[in-house]
């Protein structure tokens, strides 16, 4: 049985995942991120398959995807930006950045542009609350954020 | 001359502002000056308002420079950094660093000192001296000395670790666990992460410890997603201790058992809370359960189960290579050792101050954490994450410890400290407590699902001045309720920094303060 951290791997199916996890249901939010990790988000058919190999209701699956943040039942846009907003961050300015953020991304929080291009993403707390504002870019932590870092950052990540 | 070592840590707060980069360019330009260097990256030392902070070893000590950019590193060479030079950037041997000269670091001893994944340096830095102790000791010798050390559960509710584990310990169960709860969610928090980048062999020693203490052979870290560069240090971690065969079936050749598995959450801020966890761990939502039973008795799968923070088990070992007593000398009251304190938000010297129970918020605040970064005055700081309360400047001279923070209305939690100044609007962080309640609520229990959505509303009303008197007595009713009728501290501790704000800043409330204030 592998351990924990799923590296995406393309060549394996959800029924390869599954069993990658032993097929056991108390897997299942291993599975999940290690699917998603395959593809970017939990297609309906993959949820299906899913559950098929773990024994359990599609209801059931749905209930756990659903509580968890991190699931996505789409695909994000091609860059994603975390952009924390909990109060350390807070007390030196994420409301301003974030306000920048939509503005210069052309989306809101929590949705994804119309051109699929960045996904802007709320979180609460990135661990890096003595150097904040924090973001995170594309699994990418960077801490002291301004506007300007930001908009780099962004152009950074499209290139 | 043989190669000076430097170091640059590899903590994920250095590298986000830059530590990677300050790596490169120091290896590329000593090798284009024909110099040979010996780059270790370490964990962080916990200041980091210098990060990216380098250090250069010299048989003097560790000199340290910082904050450096990648355009600071040729003037650091022209200065002769590698044998202490004078910069602009420097600060002396580091271990002289007021902020760092005036802590107690028990817990963090080796974080940022050594590479957190040499195993020979862990042991040359005092480590596996607990375990071995351990090994050659009865279970109940070591429940003991977790006892008499007076250690208490770091992740905020702070109850005794050794009563937990002799509970653990006294029940006869075909299968025992240890869980690590490495879901540190609380905003301003940041000592877990620091720990396991910067010493992960620390909390697996403490897990072992753990196993060995109440009869448990398996033991799993549950740790948050946002948390990558944490999860690649255990991970390499667990392996290197497996191949040192200080985890597996026959550890050192004890005869004791024991494994840890890794399991990554899934951006749920309540799998902090230890009954949601365990859920999670099952691959379940994270929905609380209700006690009794406690997890003790009938924790993960049904089972007899510790869980413990990342502060308490990595704290053991050094419980044990130093003795429960020794531990229990600092610190004050009945809360004993040492706290890692954590200093956010709008501070000039951000960063991990590890101090006995008893320092004031005063002293972290103004001495450690030298006023806001922003040089506008402070008004407040809200201590003990999203869910604490926010205390206002002017009582800043409690004391740090369990008990004479819940005297004062307050609660320690996992020891973050969030520093606001002047401009905050009380009115705002009051909403927002609420709004984080309804965001991560688990749904499981009513006053927390539903009163904190009516929690905001109300405040939205009040925030506008619409009925002010009404409204403000909905709070109350909502604040009481919840804090009643939750069944966990999520729903039951939302109202603290609700209730905290209220009091302590009426103004932003639209109302007179109080003349007796």
């Amino acid at each position: 049985m592998v351990e924990s951290v799923p590296e995406p791997d393309e060549n394996r199916t959800v029924l390869q995942l599954c069993q990658d996890y032993g097929s056991r249901p108390e897997n299942l939010v291993e599975i999940l991120h290690a699917v998603q990790a395959r593809d970017g988000y939990l297609s309906d058919d993959s949820l299906r398959d899913i559950a098929a190999c773990l024994n359990l209701t599609r209801a059931e699956v749905h209930g756990v995807v659903s509580f968890y943040h991190d699931f996505r039942r789409a695909p994000s846009g091609k860059t994603v930006v975390k952009i924390c907003l909990a109060e350390a961050c807070q007390a030196v300015g994420c409301d301003a950045l974030k306000e920048h953020a939509m503005q210069a991304l052309s989306t809101g929080v929590g949705t994804t542009s119309s051109d699929g291009a960045v996904s802007l993403e709320p979180v609460y707390c990135l661990g890096n609350c003595a150097l904040g504002p924090a973001v995170m870019v594309n699994g990418d932590l960077h801490g002291r954020v301004t506007p300007e870092k930001l908009d780099s950052l962004v152009s950074g990540a499209d290139s | 001359m043989s190669a000076v070592t430097v170091f640059v840590p590899k903590d994920a707060a250095a590298v986000s502002v830059g530590a990677d980069d300050v790596a490169i360019a120091l290896s590329q330009e000593a090798q284009s000056r024909g110099i040979e260097i010996n780059l270790i990256r370490n964990g962080s030392r916990g200041l980091l308002w210098l990060e990216p902070l380098v250090e250069v070893e010299t048989s003097s000590g560790r000199f340290a420079f910082g904050p450096v950019s990648v355009s600071d590193i040729s003037g650091l060479f022209d200065a002769g950094f590698l044998s202490g030079g004078d910069h602009d950037l420097g600060h002396g041997l580091t271990e002289e660093i007021p902020y760092l000269a005036n802590q107690e670091r028990l817990t963090f001893a080796r974080c940022g000192v050594i590479d957190p994944l040499d195993l020979t340096a862990y042991e040359s830095h005092g480590g596996l001296v607990g375990l071995k102790k351990a090994l050659e000791r009865e279970s109940s010798a070591i429940v003991e000395d977790v006892t008499v050390s007076g250690l208490r559960g770091r992740g905020g509710a702070g109850f005794p670790a050794g009563i937990k584990w002799e509970t653990v310990r006294k029940e006869s169960a075909d299968q025992k666990y240890i869980c690590c709860n490495a879901d540190e969610g609380d905003s301003g928090t940041f000592a877990d992460r620091m720990l396991m980048e910067g010493d992960p062999f620390t909390l697996l020693e403490g897990m072992v410890i753990a196993g060995r203490a109440v009869g448990a052979d398996t033991g799993y870290i549950y740790i948050r997603s946002e948390y990558p560069h944490a999860i690649r240090a255990l991970n390499e971690a667990i392996s290197i201790f497996e191949q040192a065969n200080l985890l597996g079936q026959n550890i050192l050749g004890s005869g004791l058992a024991f494994t840890i598995h890794i399991r990554i959450g899934g951006g749920a801020y309540i799998c902090g809370e230890e009954s949601s966890m365990l859920e999670s761990l099952e691959g379940k939502r994270g929905q609380v359960r209700a006690k009794p039973p406690i997890p003790a008795i009938s924790g993960l799968f049904g089972k007899p189960t510790v869980v413990n923070n990342v502060l308490t088990l990595a704290t053991v070992p050094y419980v044990l290579a130093s003795g429960g007593k020794t531990y229990s000398e600092y610190g004050q009251g009945k809360s004993r050792g040492t706290q890692p304190f954590q200093l956010a938000g709008d501070i000039a010297r951000g960063g991990l101050v590890e101090k006995a129970f008893g320092v004031t918020l005063r002293e972290l605040v103004e001495g450690f954490g030298g006023g806001t970064r922003s040089g506008r005055p402070v008004r407040t700081a809200q201590v003990g994450g999203p869910l604490g309360a926010y205390i206002p400047e002017t009582a800043f001279n409690v004391d740090m410890d369990y008990e004479s923070l819940a005297e004062s209305g307050a609660m320690l939690g996992h020891g973050g400290v969030v520093v606001f100044n002047e401009s905050v609007d009380m009115a705002r962080q009051a909403r927002f407590a609420m709004e984080f309640c309804e965001i991560e609520s688990c749904g499981k229990c009513t006053p927390c699902r539903i009163g904190s959505v009516r929690g905001k509303e109300t405040l939205d009303k009040i925030i506008v001045g619409e009925d002010l008197e009404k409204n403000l007595a909905v709070l109350d009713d909502l604040c009481v309720l919840m804090t009643d009728g939750s069944l966990c501290a999520m729903g039951g501790l939302t109202p603290m920094p609700v209730t905290s704000a209220l009091k302590h800043f009426p103004e932003d409330f639209g109302l007179a303060r109080q003349a007796a204030e």
